[in-house]
């Protein structure tokens, strides 16, 4: 029933309001519908398989998995003084165990994270296990002096609980000691919360030159008699569809020491021959490269949004009798803020998470947070590690996805 | 309709950014997460049951791309087609073995065969990721020399069947040196005598035992000084001294590159990139063998694979003394057989070039050189992995 005969009925106001909600639910599952198939994909394709990796930043079975006897055994260890007896020859059996079914690396590597250097422990100590004898408390510290150490063994008792905090706290450089107290890494340890802080540094500044090169490019566009307004666009659109590789090797070609622009310099004797500048392979070649990739995204929502702006508001407090800039500050800017807060949001989230461009032109100093995830992903396989990283990069933009939210609002954001 | 609540407002909002980010940021991994495939005939990945006709079989099998590649598809990909009829796809990478890792835990295997690096092929077999090879059922020499014996000591691993020696070296540009050329490893730490941008593979390996020859360790001693942390401090502290002048590349076609752009004036780097530069580029390179870390590469197997007997077959032909001898007539990497050694001659497209002089494996070069302990950075890697990182960082 439409709500147009509901109106025309003499049905009471009770009924009325009933018909009313029943109307609105429907429009709601309606939009619903229309936008389920692609949150059904998004969910299959990216959520879950996001969560699953997210779940390895904390939970890590396999040493329990692979070391089974030693896993339940060294639980009841107080964690003073050595293990007994009993957790040593479980140790060794489950070594000789794991070596017949070549899952000792497995367990070695899950021990590595957890105490650098323990990787050859076990697997050389799992070599000779076969030939070891009883008493095994006497046998494996004469095998390696680690075996006779307190730190080891309270390691080997982290490890087998299938939860883990080591992964996060060493995404935030820290450890935790015999002890379980978390401990700052050493110095030439360090490395992740530097990165984080240059990561939302970088990401900053990459937003703060895309909106102050991408508003004048929108307001000239949304000025200009239409077809001079789609040719520009055409000017901004294609570089957008242009492969990212292609444009990022574009600017090594620009950049590089011996490239266009440091040529130039040279010609025009702002720079000598042998004084050229190094604009690329460090954190000067990520951001202009970034900059450049990322413009587009800032230029079309508020392009959008100034074509939507009518003229008349700024005619009309130039004759109220404001100066251009005044008009242009207090009338034109706040009207764009809905453009300019989409470009800003998605520039941002964007730029923290970019990691083709750091890695070809970033250098050593432009790398970003995103580089050393993709290196525990792919080269290093400390994907616990990787995931951690991932799910703290997640919750700082999520963190600042709602702080925007609190100060400017999401429904006030436009795409165009 | 016309009512639009904030609910549905934010949840298309929030669908729109996602499908937005997406797009946007999967246009750029894609490119480096699927890497091109070469000139092998693109045919559907059939689900080979091991009675298949060979015709139907498309082993994908993955090296390092670029000239290497190359020369391995005129090598023996190319012999082994016409042998077999079983098609050869062809995929590079850049060493990341995280896809190995990936296919064999979810027991979706594509990888039939990988070309890696000792510590890798080491690491892989200890962690359950890779097939056995049974070494006794690789084919003879010609002479008959049995396979135990005709591979170059030391190079028989328990998951892998070894292909060539490759070496890390320095190079320059011998044209910008005409008189006074760099000549040994300490030239390329000495920024005064030679100022200009270095260029170091982005890994810790090779980097630090560099470092340790160049500040006077001899090369029987450098992973024992290694092993310790005063001897990993003294590393450090002398790449210390080049560290701001260093441009860091990863992949193996980039040295060569930067050294053609003027971008570095000398680089480590691949000898066989090097070699492709001067021989098929005809650019001007020379490289320094003085202290060069020479390594292996070899095959691997990733465990569950589908096509287990016609990969063998392959492994087994490309490791062959003729498949061995074909690669090394196109790339300038050593042999791992005796008797393919013997064979080695003249370039396939350049006849006047003789291989044997550029290979690392020549008596003096072997002499002056450290072979890498691939135990050592199986056991240490992900140690000095994050140190270095840290360290690059700072």
């Amino acid at each position: 029933m439409s709500t147009a005969e509901a109106v025309r009925s003499d049905a009471p106001p009770q009924a009325l309001k009933r018909q009313l909600q029943r109307a609105n639910r429907l429009a709601r599952w309606k939009a619903l519908g229309l936008v389920a198939p692609l949150l059904v994909f998004l969910l299959i394709t990216f959520i879950v398989p996001i969560v699953s990796m997210l779940t390895r930043s904390v939970y890590a079975p396999v040493f329990a998995d692979v070391m089974p006897q030693v896993s339940e055994v060294v639980q009841a260890w107080d964690g003073r003084g050595l293990p007994d007896e009993t957790v040593f020859a479980a140790l060794a059996a489950d070594m000789v165990a794991a070596r017949a079914d070549r899952t000792m690396g497995q367990a070695a590597t899950r021990m590595n994270y957890e105490m650098p250097g323990t990787r050859s422990l076990f697997m050389r100590s799992a070599r000779q296990a076969a030939q070891l004898e009883a008493p095994y408390s006497d046998s494996l510290p004469a095998l390696d002096a680690r075996w006779g150490s307190r730190d080891t063994w309270a390691a080997i008792q982290r490890v087998s609980q299938p939860l883990t905090t080591t992964f996060y706290l060493s995404a935030v450089d820290r450890t935790l000691d015999a002890d379980g107290a978390i401990v700052l890494n050493a110095e030439e340890q360090r490395l992740y919360v530097q990165l984080f802080w240059r990561t939302l540094w970088v990401s900053a500044l990459v937003m703060v030159l895309c909106l102050a090169l991408g508003f004048p490019i929108a307001y000239l566009m949304a000025h200009m008699p239409p077809a001079r307004a789609n040719l520009l666009m055409i000017l901004v659109l294609l570089p957008f569809w242009t492969s990212l590789l292609v444009r990022t090797t574009a600017w090594i070609a620009l950049l590089q020491t011996q490239g266009v622009l440091n040529d130039l310099f040279v010609w025009f004797g702002l720079v000598s021959e042998d004084g050229r500048i190094q604009l690329i392979y460090n954190q000067i070649g990520t951001i202009v490269a970034m900059t450049h990739i990322l413009l587009p995204f800032t230029v079309l929502p508020l392009y959008a949004v100034m074509r939507g702006i009518p003229p008349s508001l700024t005619r009309a407090a130039l004759s109220l009798g404001a100066s251009p800039a005044t008009a242009f500050v207090r009338v034109y800017l706040p009207l764009t803020a809905p453009g300019l807060g989409a470009g800003a949001v998605l520039v941002f989230i964007l730029a923290v998470g970019y990691y083709i461009t750091p890695a070809l032109v970033g250098g050593r100093t432009g790398q970003l947070i995103s580089n050393l995830i993709a290196f525990h992903m792919q080269e290093s396989l400390n994907w616990g590690l990787a995931a951690a990283l991932g799910a703290l990069l997640l919750a700082g933009v999520l963190a600042l996805y709602w702080l925007y939210d609190r100060l400017v609002g999401i429904d006030k954001m436009r795409l165009g | 309709m016309s009512i639009t609540t904030p609910l549905t407002t934010r949840l298309v909002t929030a669908t729109a950014f996602l499908a937005l980010g997406l797009a946007a940021c999967d246009s750029g991994n894609d490119a480096v997460t699927n890497p091109a495939s070469t000139d092998a005939p693109q045919t559907a990945v059939s689900d080979a049951v091991m009675d298949t006709p060979a015709d139907d079989i498309t082993l994908t099998i993955v090296s390092w791309g670029g000239a290497y590649t190359k020369a391995q598809i005129e090598g023996f990909h190319k012999p082994f087609i016409a042998k077999t009829g079983i098609t050869i796809q062809s995929d590079d990478y850049d060493g990341n073995i995280a896809p190995i890792k990936a296919q064999v835990e979810s027991g979706n295997v594509v990888w039939d065969a990988v070309d890696v690096e000792t510590a890798e092929a080491v690491r892989l077999c200890d962690e359950g990721l890779t097939e056995p090879v049974d070494h006794s059922a690789l084919p003879p020499a010609p002479d008959g020399t049995p396979a135990l014996k005709d591979f170059l000591p030391g190079t028989l691993f328990e998951c892998a069947v070894p292909i060539s020696v490759w070496s890390s070296v320095m190079a320059f540009d011998a044209s910008k040196y005409p008189e006074n050329p760099p000549a040994t490893l300490n030239d390329f730490f000495d920024l005064e005598a030679y100022p200009g941008k270095r260029g170091l593979r982005k890994i810790p390996k090779f980097n630090l035992e560099l470092a340790l020859m160049a500040d006077g360790v001899a090369i029987a001693d450098v992973y024992e000084v290694l092993s310790t942390p005063a001897g990993l401090d003294r590393a450090f502290a002398k790449l210390d001294t080049i560290k701001n002048d260093v441009i860091w590349w990863e992949t193996g076609a980039q040295p060569p590159q930067l050294l053609a752009d003027g971008e570095v004036v000398m680089t480590s780097a691949f000898n066989g990139r090097i070699f492709n530069a001067q021989i098929a580029e005809s650019q001007p390179f020379e490289i320094i063998w003085d202290r060069q870390i020479w390594d292996l590469d070899l095959w691997v197997m990733p465990k569950g694979g589908k096509n287990k007997d016609a990969v063998l077959d392959f492994v087994s032909f490309a490791t062959s003394t003729e498949g061995l001898a074909g690669q090394a007539s196109w790339i300038a990497y050593g042999p791992s057989r005796k008797s393919a050694l013997a064979l080695v001659d003249a370039h396939a497209e350049f006849p006047e070039v003789d291989m044997a002089s550029h290979m690392p494996t020549t008596p003096e070069r072997l002499a002056n050189g450290l072979q890498n302990d691939y135990e050592f950075w199986a056991d240490y890697n992900d140690e000095l992995e994050q140190r270095f990182n840290a360290w690059l960082a700072q």
